[in-house]
């Protein structure tokens, strides 16, 4: 099981419930598939991908980062227990998304840069630090029920 | 993984030019952040007196890493011919294992977020995301 301070609990409880769901998801996801064009491959039913503006201005694209996004607010809710709280969506990621598990970091990497430019200053070494293994949990119980 | 086209260079020398004054700052937070985030990586650093965020090793030693990173882009065209001797120094002297490079990158780029959220736009983050995986690469090219 992963320990958690309740310095730690603090800081994510704080980011979370201030996060600005609609705007954040939205820039996490479109900066992930222009940074990374490859996770592109998971979206093609999604309309206009053709270039960096197509992405940013596509609709489907910013609700989907925004669903996403809300995918965390599991982990908030269950911090002593990710990795049995996300068995369903890792069976979900594994059996009928297909998505390989090595893009759960990737996506990880461009939400921490998000956060970072909306957070400045605030976004502390220690608050990254915390975010960071946050969403390392995260990943690794989304990975947990590949076979 | 790829190489650098003739936008990707042309995005990072004007983003450079954007921000190369603030060098010194990029460094010392990406360095202090590096040492918080990663504490493996602490394992260089056991030499320095203080290894607390800001400290005077970090601050110096940030500029020392973004000395290096202007100097490769001025030598973004030949990054391998470059950076031979930096090579030499990390494969031979410091011998940094490569996979801190990329933990290096990731804390850079979260600072110049940070610092520049406007200016870092998904365009930007990838050509500077890569342009620093190129110089990883030359840097790594002498370890064996």
């Amino acid at each position: 099981m992963v320990e958690w301070s309740d310095k730690e609990r603090g800081i994510i409880n704080s980011l979370f419930s201030t996060l600005d769901y609609e705007d954040i998801g939205s820039k996490t996801l479109s900066r992930c598939l222009i940074v990374y064009p490859w996770t592109q491959r998971y979206f093609a039913n999604f309309g206009p991908l053709y270039s960096a503006e197509a992405i940013t201005t596509n609709p489907n694209i910013a609700a989907h980062g925004v669903k996403i996004l809300h995918g965390l607010d599991r982990a908030v809710k269950n911090m002593d227990n990710i990795k049995t709280a996300y068995t369903e969506l890792s069976v979900l990621h594994s059996d009928k998304l297909k998505v390989d598990p090595d893009n759960f970091t990737l996506l990880s990497d461009c939400l921490t840069i998000v956060i970072a430019a909306k957070m400045g200053s605030a976004f502390t070494p220690e608050t990254q630090a915390t975010f960071q293994k946050f969403l390392a949990v995260v990943v690794s119980a989304l990975g947990k029920q590949y076979h | 993984m790829t190489t650098l086209t003739a936008r990707d260079k042309a995005t990072v020398k004007e983003f450079w030019s954007k921000i190369g004054d603030y060098a010194e700052d990029i460094g010392r937070d990406a360095l202090s952040r590096m040492i918080v985030v990663y504490p493996q990586t602490k394992t260089y650093f056991s030499h320095w007196s203080d290894l607390s965020p800001g400290s005077a090793p970090i601050k110096k030693h940030g500029m020392t890493v973004m000395n290096g990173v202007a100097d490769a882009v001025t030598k973004i065209d030949d990054l391998t011919a470059g950076l031979l001797n930096l090579s030499e120094l990390h494969a031979f002297t410091l011998r940094i294992d490569p996979a801190n490079f990329k933990i290096a990158a990731h804390n850079i780029l979260v600072v110049m977020a940070m610092m520049f959220p406007v200016d870092f736009t998904p365009e930007v983050h990838v050509a500077m995301d890569k342009f620093l995986a190129a110089v990883a690469r030359a840097l790594a090219e002498k370890y064996r």
